[in-house]
């Protein structure tokens, strides 16, 4: 099991020009109405990937997922699974499973009959449903629940049960709707990682929706953040994290601090913002394409802020304010600092100290972070 | 002391109340009837009023001697009439029960996935016939079927038939009459059942390899099997015992139980045997009813 991201894929398909996609969409659109759920959506998803579909409700990202499916016919745009265009071809001859948000278990069948259902319907050998289903119950630890029906059984377990029913006809491409929505948070934890640990044994190819960003980042080998019909931005969790392509990415992934300000200087290495919200300029060690003068923002991870009571070095990336709540969270506090701009400041710290000095309420401290740390957003 | 804890010295308290009314409702309208019927069944035809003889009779000074009469029953065994009125009216019932499924199984589905405000509007149609009398209801078709009646006048002028069709006074009038009177009771509770099914299930199905009528079958109609069930006993008990329908639109020969009752009763002022007929039209029935009654406690209990 690969650690970051989890997801199967070893290398970086995504970065090779050359490397042919498993799951290609291309210029998707789907409207009900005046509605526009899926607006021109294009998508390259790679083979052993587990790609999150990560949004508000309303997004449009189940509307997406179920034109993978089959389930709803985009009013425009095509889609290519494995090669192969699929855009008209209905869910009972797509090499697609999908597993739903209510696990959709047929309720008048045991557990097994769930599970062997799709493969009666192909017209798999006798003797070979029997095995496959064994493995597959044995694979999601449910082999003493065969003869059980899904009102007898936890809600983890109908999970589980319905992970196994859509896996067991080996589809190429594996559909999840909030696979883990309905679960309690613990239970979730847990099962984030048997997931993990099932896709990369089986080596198929997830796309996966959720609005829990946690569960995306732990899940994806990708996500793709979905906002009023569009994918806003498609990368690796750290990318997603790190490097946000507009306010929006920044405030959905994570807590932000927004900085709005204006572009003082623009050089290839470095950029210059005067920032009224701060009340001082921030420097920042990376480049941007903006015109001068430009109203830009400056992200800042409330993890990479330091926090102190003594003034740091240098007048630029720094702010004094007086600290308005703390949140205590155990593993790390949450710090609101009001500066004197009316701005508040959201600082993380780890408690890496039993007895630290503790800043307590209406203190003054200084804050101040690396010229690396900001993400510059023009939009 | 207040009346309430008066009353309760008695043991009449509020909730004992609740209980006792139904029973003395089923007691005063339901037993003491039946036991009138059962009683009457096992006496002597007389030419009196009322036409048989009491079944308790004073012998000599000081003896009481009941007296009861099985040759009613074995009457109804010996003669075929009434075993062939049994046979059609269970077969009448049951053919009227499979059309009932055929045509309400297709609109108690579209109803169920109907648009909510669509379903609201299809539902008062299929219950509105009942603001209408039965009879009433009955007596249009005979205005409908008849030689000169409206469908036999419409398809002569568009030029369909030349001599009007016989439908009145047919099996086919018959059937048509219970078909149409009975359908609500096999929709409704068949729309109840249809109306809780998960319809992702559907999709589910689909998504492992099922056209689309491959899935109703493998998923609905297992899944609507009690509200089939139900559905049908509703149409079935009611329709072997029907009386009205089979006599004003099935004609002369349309034998059924129901008919053989009135007649006994009312023409030939045979009360005695009239009595047995029934209780052996609801000993025949009592099967039926409690399986019904059994879906009923399953389907409340959500068990599929």
């Amino acid at each position: 099991m690969s650690t970051s991201g989890g997801a199967a894929v070893k290398a970086a398909p995504w970065k090779d020009q050359a490397a042919k996609p498993y799951v290609q969409v291309e210029g998707i659109s789907k409207s009900f109405g005046d509605f526009k759920a899926v607006n021109d959506v294009s998508l390259k998803i790679y083979k052993g990937e587990i790609f999150c579909l990560l949004g508000a409700s309303g997004c449009g990202k189940t509307t997406l997922l179920r034109m993978l499916g089959g389930f709803e016919t985009p009013s425009a745009g095509k889609i290519f699974i494995d090669g192969e265009d699929m855009t008209g071809v209905p869910p009972y001859e797509r090499p697609v499973n999908m597993m739903f948000q209510s696990y959709a278990l047929f309720p008048h069948m045991n557990v097994e009959q769930n599970v062997a259902f799709g493969l009666k319907q192909d017209r798999v050998p006798k003797s070979e449903i029997q095995e496959r289903v064994a493995t597959m119950l044995d694979l999601v630890k449910l082999g003493d629940f065969a003869k059980r029906k899904p009102h007898q059984l936890s809600g983890g377990q109908r999970q589980r049960v319905a992970l196994a029913r859509s896996l067991v006809k080996r589809p190429k491409l594996l559909l999840l709707d909030e696979p883990l929505g309905a679960l309690d948070k613990k239970l979730r934890e847990h099962t984030q990682f048997e997931l993990i640990s099932l896709q990369d044994k089986l080596g198929v190819t997830f796309v996966v929706v959720t609005h829990d960003q946690e569960e995306a980042m732990t899940l994806a080998s990708r996500i793709g953040v979905m906002n009023h019909g569009e994918i806003v931005q498609a990368g690796t969790p750290s990318e997603i994290y790190e490097f946000p392509s507009s306010k929006f990415v920044a405030d959905f992934i994570g807590s932000v601090n927004m900085f709005e300000g204006k572009l003082i200087e623009d050089e290839p290495e470095y950029v210059r913002i005067g920032s009224e919200e701060l009340g001082g300029t921030i420097y920042v060690s990376h480049g941007i394409s903006a015109p001068p003068e430009a109203i830009v923002w400056a992200a800042v991870r409330p993890e990479k802020i330091f926090m102190s009571t003594a003034p740091p070095e240098g007048n630029e990336n720094v702010a004094r304010g007086s600290v308005q709540d703390i949140a205590y969270l155990g593993d790390l506090s949450i710090y609101l600092v009001k500066l004197p701009t009316g701005k508040v400041v959201r600082v993380t710290q780890p408690n890496t100290s039993r007895h630290a000095e503790a800043i307590t309420w209406d203190q003054q401290v200084y804050l101040s972070w690396d010229a690396t740390s900001p993400v510059v957003v023009t939009r | 002391m207040t009346t309430a804890g008066r009353l309760r010295r008695f043991g009449v308290t509020g909730r004992g109340l609740v209980v006792v009314l139904p029973y003395l409702w089923l007691m005063l309208f339901f037993v003491v009837p039946f036991v009138i019927v059962l009683k009457i069944s096992f006496s002597d035809i007389d030419l009196a009023i009322p036409p048989y003889k009491p079944l308790l009779e004073w012998v000599g000074k000081n003896s009481l001697a009941i007296k009861l009469n099985f040759n009613n029953y074995a009457f109804l065994f010996t003669d075929r009439l009434y075993v062939n009125a049994f046979l059609n009216s269970i077969k009448v019932a049951f053919i009227s029960t499979v059309l009932c499924l055929v045509i309400g199984y297709p609109m108690a589905y579209g109803i169920a996935r109907a648009k909510p405000r669509t379903r609201n509007v299809l539902l008062l149609l299929v219950i509105l016939p009942f603001w209408t009398s039965l009879l009433l209801r009955v007596y249009a078709w005979i205005g409908l079927l008849k030689a000169n009646g409206v469908i036999n006048e419409v398809l002569t002028w568009l030029g369909v038939i030349h001599d009007p069709l016989n439908m009145l006074y047919t099996p086919f009038a018959m059937y048509v009459g219970i078909v149409y009177s009975y359908l609500p009771f096999l929709i409704l509770p068949l729309y109840a059942n249809l109306e809780k099914m998960d319809w992702q299930l559907l999709e589910a199905a689909e998504d492992l390899g099922c056209r689309p009528w491959q899935a109703f079958y493998k998923i609905t109609l297992p899944l609507s099997r009690n509200g089939i069930l139900a559905g049908s006993m509703l149409v079935f008990i009611p329709a072997v015992g029907e009386f009205v329908i089979p006599a004003l639109l099935g004609g002369p020969n349309a034998l059924m139980i129901g008919r053989v009752l009135w007649d006994e009763f009312f023409s030939n002022r045979a009360w005695p045997v009239a009595s047995a007929v029934a209780i052996l039209l609801l000993i025949l029935l009592v099967p039926f009813m409690m399986w019904y009654q059994n879906i009923q406690a399953r389907e409340s209990a959500g068990v599929r």
